[in-house]
Protein backbone atom coordinates (compact mmCIF):
# COMPACT_ATOMS: atom_id res chain seq x y z
CA UNK A 1 0.00 0.00 0.00
CA UNK A 2 2.72 2.38 0.94
CA UNK A 3 4.72 1.49 -2.15
CA UNK A 4 1.70 2.16 -4.27
CA UNK A 5 1.13 5.55 -2.67
CA UNK A 6 4.78 6.43 -3.21
CA UNK A 7 4.50 5.41 -6.85
CA UNK A 8 1.32 7.46 -7.31
CA UNK A 9 3.03 10.46 -5.75
CA UNK A 10 5.85 10.27 -8.31
CA UNK A 11 3.31 9.80 -11.08
CA UNK A 12 1.39 12.91 -10.03
CA UNK A 13 4.58 14.95 -9.75
CA UNK A 14 5.60 13.69 -13.16
CA UNK A 15 2.28 14.51 -14.77
CA UNK A 16 2.36 18.01 -13.30
CA UNK A 17 5.80 18.88 -14.57
CA UNK A 18 5.24 16.90 -17.79
CA UNK A 19 2.10 18.79 -18.71
CA UNK A 20 3.96 22.09 -18.48
CA UNK A 21 6.76 20.69 -20.64
CA UNK A 22 4.07 19.75 -23.11
CA UNK A 23 2.64 23.28 -23.11
CA UNK A 24 6.05 24.73 -23.94
CA UNK A 25 6.88 21.93 -26.39
CA UNK A 26 3.88 22.81 -28.54
CA UNK A 27 5.52 26.12 -29.43
CA UNK A 28 8.62 24.34 -30.71
CA UNK A 29 6.69 21.74 -32.63
CA UNK A 30 4.23 24.14 -34.28
CA UNK A 31 6.95 26.47 -35.50
CA UNK A 32 9.02 23.53 -36.71
CA UNK A 33 5.97 22.07 -38.45
CA UNK A 34 5.45 25.27 -40.43
CA UNK A 35 8.89 26.64 -41.24
CA UNK A 36 11.08 23.61 -40.49
CA UNK A 37 13.17 25.50 -37.96
CA UNK A 38 13.58 25.49 -34.21
CA UNK A 39 12.65 28.69 -32.42
CA UNK A 40 15.61 28.97 -30.08
CA UNK A 41 14.14 32.02 -28.38
CA UNK A 42 11.09 30.05 -27.22
CA UNK A 43 12.49 29.36 -23.73
CA UNK A 44 12.95 33.12 -23.27
CA UNK A 45 9.38 33.77 -24.38
CA UNK A 46 8.25 31.41 -21.63
CA UNK A 47 10.53 33.18 -19.11
CA UNK A 48 9.10 36.56 -20.14
CA UNK A 49 5.62 35.14 -19.59
CA UNK A 50 6.56 34.19 -16.02
CA UNK A 51 8.06 37.63 -15.32
CA UNK A 52 5.06 39.44 -16.76
CA UNK A 53 2.73 37.38 -14.60
CA UNK A 54 4.85 38.18 -11.55
CA UNK A 55 4.84 41.91 -12.33
CA UNK A 56 1.07 41.83 -12.81
CA UNK A 57 0.55 39.98 -9.52
CA UNK A 58 2.80 42.41 -7.65
CA UNK A 59 1.05 45.36 -9.25
CA UNK A 60 -2.38 44.08 -8.34
CA UNK A 61 -1.23 43.48 -4.77
CA UNK A 62 -0.15 47.12 -4.47
CA UNK A 63 -3.56 48.15 -5.76
CA UNK A 64 -5.08 46.04 -3.02
CA UNK A 65 -6.71 43.50 -5.31
CA UNK A 66 -6.39 40.17 -3.54
CA UNK A 67 -9.19 37.95 -4.82
CA UNK A 68 -7.12 35.06 -6.17
CA UNK A 69 -9.17 34.03 -9.24
CA UNK A 70 -9.23 37.64 -10.48
CA UNK A 71 -5.51 38.11 -9.83
CA UNK A 72 -4.72 34.88 -11.69
CA UNK A 73 -6.93 35.81 -14.60
CA UNK A 74 -5.39 39.26 -15.00
CA UNK A 75 -1.86 37.87 -14.59
CA UNK A 76 -2.62 35.23 -17.20
CA UNK A 77 -4.00 37.75 -19.69
CA UNK A 78 -1.01 40.08 -19.22
CA UNK A 79 1.47 37.21 -19.60
CA UNK A 80 -0.25 35.93 -22.73
CA UNK A 81 -0.34 39.39 -24.33
CA UNK A 82 3.31 40.21 -23.60
CA UNK A 83 4.64 36.76 -24.56
CA UNK A 84 2.58 36.63 -27.75
CA UNK A 85 3.84 40.05 -28.79
CA UNK A 86 7.38 38.90 -28.07
CA UNK A 87 6.81 35.74 -30.11
CA UNK A 88 5.42 37.81 -32.97
CA UNK A 89 8.39 40.18 -32.78
CA UNK A 90 10.90 37.31 -32.73
CA UNK A 91 9.45 36.03 -35.99
CA UNK A 92 9.48 39.49 -37.59
CA UNK A 93 13.01 40.36 -36.47
CA UNK A 94 14.89 37.06 -36.43
CA UNK A 95 13.12 34.83 -38.95
CA UNK A 96 11.24 36.70 -41.66
CA UNK A 97 14.12 38.84 -42.97
CA UNK A 98 16.33 35.77 -43.41
CA UNK A 99 13.73 33.27 -44.55
CA UNK A 100 14.79 31.21 -47.54
CA UNK A 101 18.47 31.69 -46.78
CA UNK A 102 20.82 29.01 -45.56
CA UNK A 103 19.35 27.19 -42.55
CA UNK A 104 22.17 28.28 -40.25
CA UNK A 105 21.32 31.95 -40.65
CA UNK A 106 17.90 31.93 -38.92
CA UNK A 107 19.38 29.57 -36.33
CA UNK A 108 22.03 32.13 -35.46
CA UNK A 109 19.63 35.07 -35.50
CA UNK A 110 17.25 33.16 -33.20
CA UNK A 111 20.03 32.38 -30.74
CA UNK A 112 20.97 36.07 -30.89
CA UNK A 113 17.36 36.93 -30.10
CA UNK A 114 17.44 34.54 -27.16
CA UNK A 115 20.61 36.12 -25.75
CA UNK A 116 19.15 39.58 -26.25
CA UNK A 117 15.90 38.76 -24.44
CA UNK A 118 17.73 37.07 -21.57
CA UNK A 119 20.00 40.06 -21.06
CA UNK A 120 17.17 42.50 -21.46
CA UNK A 121 15.42 40.84 -18.53
CA UNK A 122 18.72 40.80 -16.61
CA UNK A 123 18.92 44.58 -17.02
CA UNK A 124 15.27 45.35 -16.43
CA UNK A 125 14.61 42.96 -13.54
CA UNK A 126 18.04 42.19 -12.09
CA UNK A 127 19.81 38.88 -12.26
CA UNK A 128 18.88 37.54 -8.82
CA UNK A 129 15.94 35.25 -8.53
CA UNK A 130 12.73 36.84 -7.34
CA UNK A 131 10.16 35.12 -5.16
CA UNK A 132 6.91 34.24 -6.86
CA UNK A 133 3.94 34.45 -4.49
CA UNK A 134 2.16 31.15 -3.92
CA UNK A 135 -1.35 32.23 -4.75
CA UNK A 136 -2.76 28.74 -4.63
CA UNK A 137 -1.95 26.95 -1.41
CA UNK A 138 -2.95 23.77 0.34
CA UNK A 139 -4.03 20.43 -0.99
CA UNK A 140 -4.98 16.91 -0.01
CA UNK A 141 -3.09 14.21 1.83
CA UNK A 142 -3.66 10.49 1.64
CA UNK A 143 -2.21 7.75 3.81
CA UNK A 144 -1.71 6.91 7.48
CA UNK A 145 -0.26 9.23 10.11
CA UNK A 146 2.93 7.33 10.69
CA UNK A 147 3.58 6.14 7.14
CA UNK A 148 4.21 7.77 3.74
CA UNK A 149 1.62 10.37 2.91
CA UNK A 150 0.76 11.13 -0.66
CA UNK A 151 0.00 14.78 -1.23
CA UNK A 152 -1.75 16.44 -4.10
CA UNK A 153 -1.63 20.21 -3.93
CA UNK A 154 -4.15 22.61 -5.42
CA UNK A 155 -1.43 24.12 -7.57
CA UNK A 156 -0.79 20.70 -9.10
CA UNK A 157 -4.48 20.32 -9.81
CA UNK A 158 -4.57 23.83 -11.28
CA UNK A 159 -1.62 23.05 -13.55
CA UNK A 160 -3.20 19.84 -14.67
CA UNK A 161 -6.65 21.29 -15.36
CA UNK A 162 -5.30 24.40 -17.10
CA UNK A 163 -3.04 22.34 -19.32
CA UNK A 164 -5.86 20.00 -20.17
CA UNK A 165 -8.13 22.92 -21.12
CA UNK A 166 -5.40 24.55 -23.24
CA UNK A 167 -4.60 21.30 -25.05
CA UNK A 168 -8.24 20.56 -25.78
CA UNK A 169 -8.81 24.09 -27.03
CA UNK A 170 -5.72 23.92 -29.22
CA UNK A 171 -6.67 20.52 -30.65
CA UNK A 172 -10.14 21.76 -31.52
CA UNK A 173 -8.73 24.93 -33.02
CA UNK A 174 -6.27 23.03 -35.22
CA UNK A 175 -8.70 20.36 -36.35
CA UNK A 176 -11.90 22.37 -36.76
CA UNK A 177 -11.27 26.05 -37.34
CA UNK A 178 -10.57 27.73 -40.65
CA UNK A 179 -7.23 29.14 -39.48
CA UNK A 180 -6.28 25.80 -37.91
CA UNK A 181 -6.92 24.07 -41.21
CA UNK A 182 -4.78 26.69 -42.93
CA UNK A 183 -2.00 26.04 -40.39
CA UNK A 184 -2.03 22.36 -41.30
CA UNK A 185 -2.09 23.13 -45.01
CA UNK A 186 0.78 25.60 -44.73
CA UNK A 187 2.84 23.11 -42.73
CA UNK A 188 2.40 20.54 -45.50
CA UNK A 189 3.02 22.76 -48.50
CA UNK A 190 3.63 26.43 -47.87
CA UNK A 191 4.11 27.27 -51.54
CA UNK A 192 0.81 25.66 -52.52
CA UNK A 193 -1.09 27.46 -49.76
CA UNK A 194 0.39 30.68 -51.15
CA UNK A 195 -0.85 29.69 -54.62
CA UNK A 196 -4.37 29.45 -53.15
CA UNK A 197 -4.13 33.12 -52.20
CA UNK A 198 -3.37 32.49 -48.54
CA UNK A 199 -1.08 35.03 -46.91
CA UNK A 200 1.36 32.50 -45.51
CA UNK A 201 3.23 35.17 -43.55
CA UNK A 202 0.17 35.68 -41.41
CA UNK A 203 -0.20 31.96 -40.78
CA UNK A 204 3.48 31.77 -39.78
CA UNK A 205 2.99 34.72 -37.40
CA UNK A 206 -0.08 32.99 -35.99
CA UNK A 207 1.90 29.86 -35.10
CA UNK A 208 4.56 31.91 -33.29
CA UNK A 209 1.82 33.75 -31.41
CA UNK A 210 -0.10 30.61 -30.43
CA UNK A 211 3.07 28.86 -29.26
CA UNK A 212 4.10 31.92 -27.26
CA UNK A 213 0.67 32.22 -25.64
CA UNK A 214 0.86 28.60 -24.43
CA UNK A 215 4.40 29.20 -23.16
CA UNK A 216 3.09 32.20 -21.19
CA UNK A 217 0.47 29.99 -19.55
CA UNK A 218 3.24 27.56 -18.61
CA UNK A 219 5.32 30.48 -17.32
CA UNK A 220 2.62 31.57 -14.87
CA UNK A 221 1.92 27.99 -13.74
CA UNK A 222 5.55 27.00 -13.23
CA UNK A 223 6.41 30.33 -11.59
CA UNK A 224 3.81 29.56 -8.93
CA UNK A 225 4.88 25.92 -8.70
CA UNK A 226 8.60 26.63 -8.21
CA UNK A 227 8.02 29.81 -6.20
CA UNK A 228 10.69 31.90 -7.90
CA UNK A 229 11.87 33.19 -11.27
CA UNK A 230 15.21 34.34 -12.64
CA UNK A 231 16.40 35.38 -16.11
CA UNK A 232 17.77 31.89 -16.78
CA UNK A 233 14.38 30.37 -15.88
CA UNK A 234 13.66 29.71 -19.54
CA UNK A 235 16.89 28.00 -20.45
CA UNK A 236 16.53 24.59 -18.86
CA UNK A 237 12.74 24.50 -19.28
CA UNK A 238 13.19 25.36 -22.96
CA UNK A 239 15.75 22.60 -23.35
CA UNK A 240 13.46 20.09 -21.67
CA UNK A 241 10.46 21.13 -23.74
CA UNK A 242 12.57 20.91 -26.89
CA UNK A 243 13.56 17.38 -25.83
CA UNK A 244 9.89 16.57 -25.28
CA UNK A 245 9.01 17.86 -28.75
CA UNK A 246 11.72 15.75 -30.39
CA UNK A 247 10.81 12.75 -28.26
CA UNK A 248 7.18 12.90 -29.38
CA UNK A 249 8.09 13.66 -32.99
CA UNK A 250 8.92 17.24 -33.91
CA UNK A 251 6.16 18.78 -35.99
CA UNK A 252 3.44 16.69 -34.38
CA UNK A 253 1.19 18.40 -31.83
CA UNK A 254 -0.09 15.18 -30.17
CA UNK A 255 3.58 14.11 -30.18
CA UNK A 256 4.58 17.18 -28.17
CA UNK A 257 1.84 16.46 -25.64
CA UNK A 258 2.87 12.82 -25.30
CA UNK A 259 6.59 13.64 -25.26
CA UNK A 260 6.09 16.19 -22.47
CA UNK A 261 4.16 13.75 -20.29
CA UNK A 262 6.63 10.90 -20.83
CA UNK A 263 9.57 13.15 -20.07
CA UNK A 264 7.92 14.52 -16.93
CA UNK A 265 7.04 11.06 -15.62
CA UNK A 266 10.51 9.71 -16.42
CA UNK A 267 12.09 12.57 -14.48
CA UNK A 268 9.79 12.18 -11.50
CA UNK A 269 10.39 8.42 -11.34
CA UNK A 270 14.13 8.97 -11.51
CA UNK A 271 13.98 11.53 -8.73
CA UNK A 272 11.73 9.28 -6.66
CA UNK A 273 13.54 5.97 -7.05
CA UNK A 274 17.13 6.91 -7.92
CA UNK A 275 18.17 10.43 -7.13
CA UNK A 276 17.14 13.88 -8.21
CA UNK A 277 20.58 14.44 -9.64
CA UNK A 278 20.04 11.77 -12.28
CA UNK A 279 16.83 13.15 -13.71
CA UNK A 280 18.48 15.22 -16.46
CA UNK A 281 20.73 12.27 -17.32
CA UNK A 282 17.68 10.08 -17.74
CA UNK A 283 15.70 12.57 -19.83
CA UNK A 284 18.52 13.26 -22.26
CA UNK A 285 19.45 9.55 -22.45
CA UNK A 286 15.84 8.90 -23.36
CA UNK A 287 16.19 11.44 -26.14
CA UNK A 288 19.33 9.77 -27.48
CA UNK A 289 17.69 6.34 -27.39
CA UNK A 290 14.63 7.55 -29.26
CA UNK A 291 16.76 9.29 -31.86
CA UNK A 292 18.82 6.12 -32.32
CA UNK A 293 15.92 3.73 -32.71
CA UNK A 294 13.09 5.92 -33.97
CA UNK A 295 14.60 9.11 -35.36
CA UNK A 296 11.22 10.62 -36.28
CA UNK A 297 10.13 10.50 -32.63
CA UNK A 298 7.22 8.57 -31.18
CA UNK A 299 4.41 10.07 -33.26
CA UNK A 300 6.41 11.76 -36.01
CA UNK A 301 5.89 10.38 -39.46
CA UNK A 302 8.51 10.21 -42.17
CA UNK A 303 7.52 12.25 -45.20
CA UNK A 304 5.55 10.13 -47.64
CA UNK A 305 4.86 11.60 -51.01
CA UNK A 306 3.00 10.17 -53.90
CA UNK A 307 4.52 10.98 -57.24
CA UNK B 1 -7.85 38.19 -70.15
CA UNK B 2 -4.19 37.37 -69.64
CA UNK B 3 -1.48 39.24 -71.47
CA UNK B 4 2.27 38.78 -71.25
CA UNK B 5 4.45 41.48 -72.81
CA UNK B 6 8.12 40.75 -73.38
CA UNK B 7 8.49 38.90 -70.08
CA UNK B 8 11.97 38.02 -68.88
CA UNK B 9 12.36 35.83 -65.79
CA UNK B 10 15.55 34.94 -63.97
CA UNK B 11 16.45 32.23 -61.50
CA UNK B 12 19.34 33.87 -59.73
CA UNK B 13 21.62 35.01 -62.57
CA UNK B 14 20.27 32.56 -65.12
CA UNK B 15 17.62 33.89 -67.46
CA UNK B 16 14.91 31.28 -68.00
CA UNK B 17 12.47 33.30 -70.12
CA UNK B 18 13.94 35.52 -72.83
CA UNK B 19 11.14 37.91 -73.64
CA UNK B 20 7.90 35.97 -73.87
CA UNK B 21 4.75 37.62 -75.21
CA UNK B 22 1.45 35.81 -75.38
CA UNK B 23 -2.23 36.36 -74.90
CA UNK B 24 -5.11 34.30 -73.59
CA UNK B 25 -8.47 35.77 -74.52
CA UNK B 26 -11.64 35.51 -72.50
CA UNK B 27 -13.38 32.15 -72.91
CA UNK B 28 -10.51 30.49 -74.77
CA UNK B 29 -8.55 27.36 -74.10
CA UNK B 30 -4.93 28.11 -74.88
CA UNK B 31 -2.29 25.39 -74.76
CA UNK B 32 1.38 25.93 -74.25
CA UNK B 33 3.54 23.05 -75.39
CA UNK B 34 7.25 22.51 -75.23
CA UNK B 35 9.94 20.06 -74.25
CA UNK B 36 11.25 19.48 -70.75
CA UNK B 37 13.20 22.48 -69.56
CA UNK B 38 11.74 24.84 -72.16
CA UNK B 39 10.45 27.07 -69.37
CA UNK B 40 6.77 26.14 -69.38
CA UNK B 41 6.40 25.92 -65.63
CA UNK B 42 8.56 29.02 -65.17
CA UNK B 43 6.18 30.89 -67.45
CA UNK B 44 3.13 29.82 -65.44
CA UNK B 45 4.81 30.58 -62.15
CA UNK B 46 5.78 34.03 -63.43
CA UNK B 47 2.09 34.68 -64.00
CA UNK B 48 1.55 33.68 -60.34
CA UNK B 49 4.34 36.00 -59.24
CA UNK B 50 6.74 33.34 -57.95
CA UNK B 51 9.32 34.12 -59.26
CA UNK B 52 8.41 37.60 -60.46
CA UNK B 53 9.31 38.75 -63.95
CA UNK B 54 12.55 40.74 -64.01
CA UNK B 55 11.28 42.85 -66.88
CA UNK B 56 8.21 43.06 -69.08
CA UNK B 57 4.61 43.13 -67.93
CA UNK B 58 1.93 40.63 -66.94
CA UNK B 59 -1.63 41.92 -67.25
CA UNK B 60 -4.68 40.14 -65.89
CA UNK B 61 -7.97 41.57 -67.13
CA UNK B 62 -6.10 44.76 -67.99
CA UNK B 63 -4.55 45.12 -64.52
CA UNK B 64 -0.78 45.03 -64.15
CA UNK B 65 0.02 42.16 -61.77
CA UNK B 66 3.75 41.93 -62.51
CA UNK B 67 4.85 43.20 -59.11
CA UNK B 68 2.00 41.90 -56.95
CA UNK B 69 2.74 39.28 -54.27
CA UNK B 70 1.60 35.75 -55.15
CA UNK B 71 -1.20 35.68 -52.58
CA UNK B 72 -2.73 38.88 -54.03
CA UNK B 73 -2.54 37.60 -57.61
CA UNK B 74 -4.20 34.34 -56.65
CA UNK B 75 -7.10 36.24 -55.12
CA UNK B 76 -7.76 38.15 -58.37
CA UNK B 77 -9.96 35.57 -60.10
CA UNK B 78 -7.22 33.23 -61.22
CA UNK B 79 -6.41 29.78 -59.85
CA UNK B 80 -3.84 27.09 -60.56
CA UNK B 81 -3.63 23.32 -60.75
CA UNK B 82 0.11 23.02 -60.24
CA UNK B 83 2.57 20.53 -61.59
CA UNK B 84 2.54 17.37 -59.47
CA UNK B 85 -0.97 18.24 -58.16
CA UNK B 86 0.26 19.27 -54.71
CA UNK B 87 -2.88 18.33 -52.80
CA UNK B 88 -2.51 18.63 -49.03
CA UNK B 89 -1.92 14.95 -48.37
CA UNK B 90 -2.65 15.05 -44.63
CA UNK B 91 -5.95 16.89 -45.08
CA UNK B 92 -9.16 15.16 -46.09
CA UNK B 93 -10.71 15.68 -49.51
CA UNK B 94 -13.28 18.02 -48.02
CA UNK B 95 -10.64 20.03 -46.15
CA UNK B 96 -8.58 20.37 -49.33
CA UNK B 97 -11.61 21.81 -51.08
CA UNK B 98 -12.22 24.22 -48.20
CA UNK B 99 -8.64 25.41 -48.59
CA UNK B 100 -9.40 26.20 -52.23
CA UNK B 101 -12.31 28.36 -51.13
CA UNK B 102 -10.50 29.88 -48.17
CA UNK B 103 -11.85 33.38 -48.80
CA UNK B 104 -15.41 32.34 -49.59
CA UNK B 105 -18.37 32.57 -47.29
CA UNK B 106 -19.62 29.36 -45.72
CA UNK B 107 -22.63 29.16 -48.02
CA UNK B 108 -20.53 29.78 -51.14
CA UNK B 109 -18.23 26.99 -50.05
CA UNK B 110 -21.14 24.63 -49.53
CA UNK B 111 -22.36 25.37 -53.05
CA UNK B 112 -18.84 25.10 -54.43
CA UNK B 113 -18.26 21.72 -52.84
CA UNK B 114 -21.56 20.37 -54.19
CA UNK B 115 -20.59 21.57 -57.63
CA UNK B 116 -17.18 19.87 -57.44
CA UNK B 117 -18.83 16.62 -56.27
CA UNK B 118 -21.17 16.81 -59.27
CA UNK B 119 -18.18 17.07 -61.61
CA UNK B 120 -16.22 14.38 -59.74
CA UNK B 121 -18.60 11.94 -58.01
CA UNK B 122 -15.53 9.95 -56.99
CA UNK B 123 -14.45 12.76 -54.67
CA UNK B 124 -17.80 12.66 -52.89
CA UNK B 125 -17.19 8.98 -52.06
CA UNK B 126 -13.81 9.89 -50.61
CA UNK B 127 -14.97 13.05 -48.84
CA UNK B 128 -13.46 12.16 -45.44
CA UNK B 129 -10.43 10.30 -46.71
CA UNK B 130 -6.96 11.80 -46.49
CA UNK B 131 -5.92 13.11 -49.89
CA UNK B 132 -2.51 11.41 -49.69
CA UNK B 133 -4.10 7.97 -49.67
CA UNK B 134 -5.85 8.43 -53.03
CA UNK B 135 -4.68 7.40 -56.47
CA UNK B 136 -2.93 9.85 -58.79
CA UNK B 137 -6.04 10.35 -60.91
CA UNK B 138 -8.19 11.06 -57.87
CA UNK B 139 -5.60 13.52 -56.59
CA UNK B 140 -5.65 15.27 -59.95
CA UNK B 141 -9.44 15.55 -59.75
CA UNK B 142 -9.07 16.98 -56.28
CA UNK B 143 -6.48 19.50 -57.46
CA UNK B 144 -8.86 20.67 -60.19
CA UNK B 145 -11.76 20.72 -57.74
CA UNK B 146 -9.72 22.76 -55.28
CA UNK B 147 -8.84 25.25 -58.03
CA UNK B 148 -12.56 25.57 -58.87
CA UNK B 149 -13.53 26.43 -55.30
CA UNK B 150 -12.47 30.08 -55.52
CA UNK B 151 -14.84 30.52 -58.53
CA UNK B 152 -12.03 31.62 -60.82
CA UNK B 153 -12.53 33.38 -64.13
CA UNK B 154 -9.31 31.84 -65.34
CA UNK B 155 -7.64 28.54 -64.54
CA UNK B 156 -4.04 27.58 -65.17
CA UNK B 157 -3.25 23.88 -65.42
CA UNK B 158 0.32 22.62 -65.38
CA UNK B 159 0.71 19.15 -66.92
CA UNK B 160 -2.55 17.73 -65.59
CA UNK B 161 -2.04 14.46 -67.49
CA UNK B 162 1.41 13.72 -66.09
CA UNK B 163 1.77 10.19 -64.78
CA UNK B 164 -1.87 9.21 -65.27
CA UNK B 165 -3.43 6.22 -67.05
CA UNK B 166 -4.80 6.92 -70.56
CA UNK B 167 -8.39 6.45 -69.44
CA UNK B 168 -7.95 8.95 -66.60
CA UNK B 169 -6.21 11.40 -68.96
CA UNK B 170 -9.23 11.24 -71.26
CA UNK B 171 -11.49 12.04 -68.31
CA UNK B 172 -9.31 14.95 -67.20
CA UNK B 173 -9.37 16.46 -70.71
CA UNK B 174 -13.15 16.11 -70.81
CA UNK B 175 -13.36 18.04 -67.59
CA UNK B 176 -11.10 20.76 -68.99
CA UNK B 177 -13.45 21.04 -71.96
CA UNK B 178 -16.31 21.37 -69.51
CA UNK B 179 -14.57 24.25 -67.73
CA UNK B 180 -14.86 26.31 -70.88
CA UNK B 181 -18.59 25.70 -70.97
CA UNK B 182 -18.76 27.10 -67.44
CA UNK B 183 -17.15 30.27 -68.76
CA UNK B 184 -13.71 29.66 -67.32
CA UNK B 185 -10.78 30.71 -69.47
CA UNK B 186 -8.17 27.93 -69.54
CA UNK B 187 -4.42 28.21 -69.94
CA UNK B 188 -3.05 24.70 -70.26
CA UNK B 189 0.55 23.54 -70.21
CA UNK B 190 1.14 20.05 -71.52
CA UNK B 191 3.74 17.66 -72.76
CA UNK B 192 0.89 15.57 -74.09
CA UNK B 193 0.82 17.89 -77.12
CA UNK B 194 -1.63 15.91 -79.21
CA UNK B 195 -4.54 16.04 -76.79
CA UNK B 196 -3.70 19.54 -75.59
CA UNK B 197 -3.77 20.96 -79.13
CA UNK B 198 -6.93 19.09 -80.09
CA UNK B 199 -8.74 20.72 -77.22
CA UNK B 200 -7.21 24.18 -77.60
CA UNK B 201 -8.46 27.15 -79.58
CA UNK B 202 -4.92 28.38 -79.92
CA UNK B 203 -1.52 27.10 -79.00
CA UNK B 204 1.96 28.39 -78.35
CA UNK B 205 5.18 26.42 -78.70
CA UNK B 206 7.87 27.34 -76.20
CA UNK B 207 11.50 26.46 -76.86
CA UNK B 208 14.33 27.32 -74.45
CA UNK B 209 12.56 30.31 -73.01
CA UNK B 210 11.25 31.76 -76.30
CA UNK B 211 7.93 31.45 -78.13
CA UNK B 212 8.76 29.66 -81.42
CA UNK B 213 5.33 29.21 -82.90
CA UNK B 214 1.87 30.54 -82.35
CA UNK B 215 -1.23 29.41 -84.23
CA UNK B 216 -4.64 27.84 -83.86
CA UNK B 217 -4.68 24.41 -82.25
CA UNK B 218 -5.57 22.60 -85.49
CA UNK B 219 -2.94 24.44 -87.55
CA UNK B 220 -0.28 23.53 -85.02
CA UNK B 221 -1.38 19.90 -85.13
CA UNK B 222 -0.93 19.97 -88.90
CA UNK B 223 2.39 21.80 -88.76
CA UNK B 224 5.20 19.46 -89.88
CA UNK B 225 7.74 20.99 -87.46
CA UNK B 226 5.37 20.50 -84.52
CA UNK B 227 4.60 16.97 -85.68
CA UNK B 228 8.26 16.12 -85.87
CA UNK B 229 9.20 17.65 -82.53
CA UNK B 230 6.18 17.07 -80.29
CA UNK B 231 3.80 14.60 -81.85
CA UNK B 232 6.25 11.80 -82.46
CA UNK B 233 5.52 11.85 -86.14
Amino acid sequence: MQDLLYFCQQLINGLTIGSTYALIAIGYTMVYGIIGMINFAHGEIYMIGAYTALIAITGLATLGIAWVPLVLLIALICAVIVSSSTGWAVERVAYRPVRGRHRLIPLISAIGMSIFLQNYVHLAQGSRNIGFPALIEGGFRFGGEDSFQMSVSWIQITIFVTTFVCMTALSLFISRSRIGRACRAVSQDLGMANLLGIDTNRIISATFVIGAALAAVAGLLLGMYYGSVDPLFGFIAGLKAFTAAVLGGIGSIPGAMLGGLILGIAEAMTSGYLSGEYKDVISFSLLILILLFKPTGLLGKPEVEKI
Amino acid sequence: MLLLEDVHTHYGKIEALHGVSLEVKQGEIVSLIGANGAGKTTLLMTVCGNPQATSGRVLLEGRDITRLPTADIMRSGISIVPEGRRVFSGLTVEENLFMGGFFNSRTDNQKGIEHVYELFPRLKEREHQRAGTMSGGEQQMLAIGRALMSRPRMMILDEPSLGLAPLVIKQIFEIIGQLREEGITVFLVEQNANQALQLADRGYVLETGRIRLHDTGSNLLANPDVQAAYLGG
